[in-house]
């Protein structure tokens, strides 16, 4: 009884840590993408309020999540398009504009919210799917693969992207952008329109972050729902060192903790519960310090890039 | 863009005309009504000193600067070049002075960058690869694809360089400043390179203002001055002489020849350097036990391939890295474990990167020459400035360091290299310290002011000032230094009195090559 008490307890504590996974997944893989042709995007979180809001909106309105999912995609591509505007084209320093786009994000979504639903209120988001086989793994199965359909995506996403940075033509001229586009230039890599590319991308899969928390996660929308995980998305690239596969492992750790946490919580284990909430923050400083030292970081990364000039 | 495969798909450049190429930059003309002519299958030199207009009227050929008036013909066609990707289009290839190459990419991926590839979206490194084995072998330009450019020598990244010109199918190769980096032997490697280029019927653009290649290698020279071109000439039948003065414009005196003096048995130790160990920025082993010696009243020159430890022992010298082992001693005075001593007690310092480390470009000429000492009197009064004290030491620094600004309050970014090195020199050399350390002290500097820098280091060896000359120019270090130490890979490969050295002897050291501890 004792055994398969624990074993249920391990199921779910990683049935949540792959849950809690996905929206940082979605932020911070599109953050990767963006920082590997060296714009730094701050502002993740404000984006993924945006994206949230919008499939929250559409699907309330219209009940189809498919909609959803590309009013989010659209509307954070929009802000990446802005943050680029900024940061590309008009060479704002990027730790600044990216605070004015969060708080864009948060102020937009909030208003919005309140002018048109107004209330709290739940929709039908993306159901529980589970892979037929799989699933039935003892232990394993029901916590990796009884999940909704962004899950999945969110983690396909991981080979994709990797694929992309390294195999691909346009995967070396990101990479090429973001470490020396002085040198990209002289060999005709347009680095500014690469970089709109990458910024626009990153903004759309936060938005993604945003609307997977809003119509798969919790299935409701409230002002300021991601409560941080945005800035988190951004610290756990530099966690991972700029590769796909190492931010998803810093993602996963940082979740594990997560559910723990929420699981210690649970169980009620006499720890104050504002303590253990603490405890994946207090985790994420403690990783970061300790990570090794910017390797791997884009030389470039934050400098914009005006032609001729060194 | 241009598609697989690459060899040789530009049609030929016969015939290159730069016809009056005028670039204005806010305040200056850089290039005033500029002709130029360059066949294929001659290698043309381009000379001038540093802001006569050499890289500016390249930056236009290549595309990455629009002129404001004038056109540029290739083979009797007027062209447009709005970007680097149409100059590459026309068979243009341009090895920049300093490399356009991505240090975390491979030499493959760099060659193969902004190209399409056979295979659509997916890179095709492998035939990338293979093709520039086959132009590498062709060339004589041996470099791995595989390894990533950080781990390459400076002279490997050059070749890398060149492969990316060929690989797009440069019919017209412009060389800025090709030899400024590498070793003598690497010279002449690259000079039968280009020759062959020459006998395929390219043409080459070859900038220098090293004269003596400039004689050596071209067919005919432009100069440039000022941003007007004086004139084409036929190389043969120039002298040296002739071409310094085409390009300063007047009589140069030649300061170097007259410097050579006689090595009379220098005075006591001055500055001693004992197994000394260092880590570079990355903390990798820059230097390995360096052992040396300078003399009060002795140049030692400091010979090498840039990135061998020079900069990271001149570091350690100045006291603004630490040791990991050894000892430094100042007129027999252990000071090693106190680097911020090591100023006061006389020690000056001319970085290398003289606009980050060696001045604040923001602040006045005036302000940088007090930088070091602006807390003490007479230019301190508590915690103010004494503005008058200040402005009269001023005066008279710019006055004895003939430092060409229109006073003490013009921001020192707007003067020109020369005279942005001569403040740092009139700032180390008026605490007449007992030992300096000048690192590339002329790099960048015209030949005027280079000769000023020279003086000015000769006249503190007469008042017994013990000098530690760095530099990758070889001819400098042959003109001033007593005596001659070569750095290779954080070691001292040898020290020779300068009658022993000579530039075959000094390349084969600076190489590895050869190794000779005395």
């Amino acid at each position: 009884m004792e055994q398969l008490f624990t074993l249920t307890t391990l199921t779910g504590i990683l049935h949540s840590t792959i849950r809690l996974a996905t929206p940082y997944l979605f932020a911070s893989l599109g953050e990767t993408i963006s920082q590997r042709s060296g714009v730094l995007n701050l502002g993740v979180e404000g984006q993924m309020l945006m994206g949230a809001f919008a499939a929250f909106f559409v699907v309330v309105t219209t009940g189809s999540l498919l909609g959803g999912v590309v009013a989010a995609i659209f509307v954070g591509a929009l802000l990446g398009l802005l943050m680029a505007l900024v940061s590309v084209s008009f060479r704002a320093e990027q730790g600044i504009s990216g605070i004015g786009m969060y708080l864009l994000g948060l102020g937009l979504s909030s208003l919005l919210f309140r002018l048109t639903l107004g209330s709290v209120q739940s929709v039908r988001g993306f159901a529980e799917l589970a892979l037929p086989g799989l699933s039935s793994i003892p232990v394993l199965g029901p916590a990796l693969f009884k999940h909704s359909l962004l899950v999945y995506v969110a983690f396909a996403l991981v080979p994709m992207v990797a694929y992309l940075l390294n195999r691909t033509t346009w995967g070396l001229n990101i990479r090429a952008v973001g470490d020396n586009p002085q040198a990209a230039d002289t060999l005709g890599v347009p680095v500014i329109a690469i970089r709109y590319a990458t910024v626009t991308v990153g903004g759309a899969m936060a938005a993604m972050g945003g609307a997977s928390l809003s119509i798969s996660a919790v299935n409701i929308f409230q002002e300021n729902m991601t409560g941080g995980i945005g800035f988190i998305a951004v610290a756990l690239v530099y966690f991972g060192g700029w590769r796909p596969v190492g931010v998803m492992l810093g993602i996963l750790l940082f979740s594990l903790v997560s559910a723990l946490q929420i699981w210690l919580q649970l169980v009620g284990i006499g720890i104050p519960s504002d303590l253990a909430v603490m405890l994946p923050y207090i985790l994420t400083i403690i990783a970061l310090a300790l990570a090794p030292r910017r390797t791997g970081q884009p030389a470039a990364l934050t400098r914009p890039f005006n032609r001729g000039m060194a | 863009m241009q598609a697989f495969p690459p060899q040789r798909t530009t049609s030929t450049i016969t015939s290159l005309e730069l016809r009056g190429i005028t670039k204005r930059f806010p305040g200056v003309i850089a290039n005033d009504k500029v002709n130029l002519s360059v066949h294929g299958g001659e290698i043309h030199a381009l000379l001038g000193e540093n802001g006569a207009g050499k890289s500016t009227l390249m930056k236009i050929l290549y595309g990455l600067y629009q002129p404001d008036a004038g056109e540029v013909r290739i083979n009797e066609q007027p062209v447009t070049i709005s970007s680097p990707q149409d100059a590459i289009a026309r068979g243009i290839g341009m090895i920049h002075q300093h490399f356009m190459l991505v240090p975390s990419l491979t030499v493959a991926e760099n060659i193969a960058l902004g190209l399409r590839s056979s295979r659509g979206l997916r890179l095709d490194l492998d035939r990338v690869s293979a093709e520039v084995q086959r132009l590498a072998e062709l060339y004589g330009l041996r470099v791995d694809p595989k390894a990533y450019i950080w781990q390459l020598s400076v002279g490997e990244q050059q070749r890398v360089e060149i492969l990316k010109a060929l690989y797009r199918g440069a019919e017209l190769l412009v060389l800025d400043e090709p030899t400024a980096v590498i070793t003598p032997q690497e010279v002449d490697d690259l000079f039968a390179m280009l020759r062959q280029m020459r006998a395929e019927g390219r043409a080459l653009i070859f900038i220098s203002h090293k004269l003596r290649e400039v004689i050596a290698l071209s067919d005919r020279v432009s100069v440039l001055r000022d941003g007007r071109l004086v004139g084409t000439f036929a190389t043969a039948g120039k002298s040296r002489s002739d071409l310094a003065r085409l390009m300063v414009g007047r009589e140069v005196i030649a300061a170097r020849a007259d410097t050579k003096h006689p090595s009379e048995g220098a005075g006591s130790i001055a500055l001693e350097l004992q197994d000394i160990s260092a880590q570079s920025d990355r903390n990798t082993p820059a230097l390995h036990g360096v052992t040396l010696q300078v003399r009060a009243g002795e140049i030692l020159g400091l010979a090498g391939v840039s990135g061998n430890g020079q900069r990271e022992l001149a570091e350690v010298i100045a006291g603004l890295r630490p040791t990991s082992a050894g000892t430094i001693k100042l007129a027999g005075k252990d000071l090693t474990g106190n680097p911020a001593e090591r100023a006061n007690a006389g020690i000056s310092y001319i970085p290398e990167e003289r606009m980050r480390d060696g001045t604040v470009l923001e602040f006045s000429v005036a302000e940088n020459l007090i930088l070091r000492n602006h807390t003490e009197a007479p230019f301190a009064r508590g915690p103010l400035l004494n503005r008058s004290a200040v402005d009269r030491a001023c005066r008279d620094l710019i006055q004895r360091f003939q430092i060409k600004t229109p006073g003490p309050h013009t921001p020192l970014k707007s003067l020109s290299g020369g005279n942005i090195q001569k403040v740092i020199m009139a700032r180390e050399l008026s605490r007449e310290p007992a030992v300096l350390v000048a690192a590339q002290p002329t790099r960048g500097v015209d030949i005027g002011a280079t000769a000023a820098i020279h003086q000015l280091l000769i006249e503190l060896r007469r008042r017994g000032g013990a000098i530690l000359l760095i530099s990758e120019d070889l001819d400098e270090i042959l003109a001033l230094a007593d005596r001659i130490a070569v750095i290779h890979a954080g070691n001292i490969a040898a020290i020779l009195p300068h009658t022993e050295a000579t530039p075959e002897r000094l390349g084969l050291l600076m190489a590895g090559v050869a190794s000779e501890v005395t």
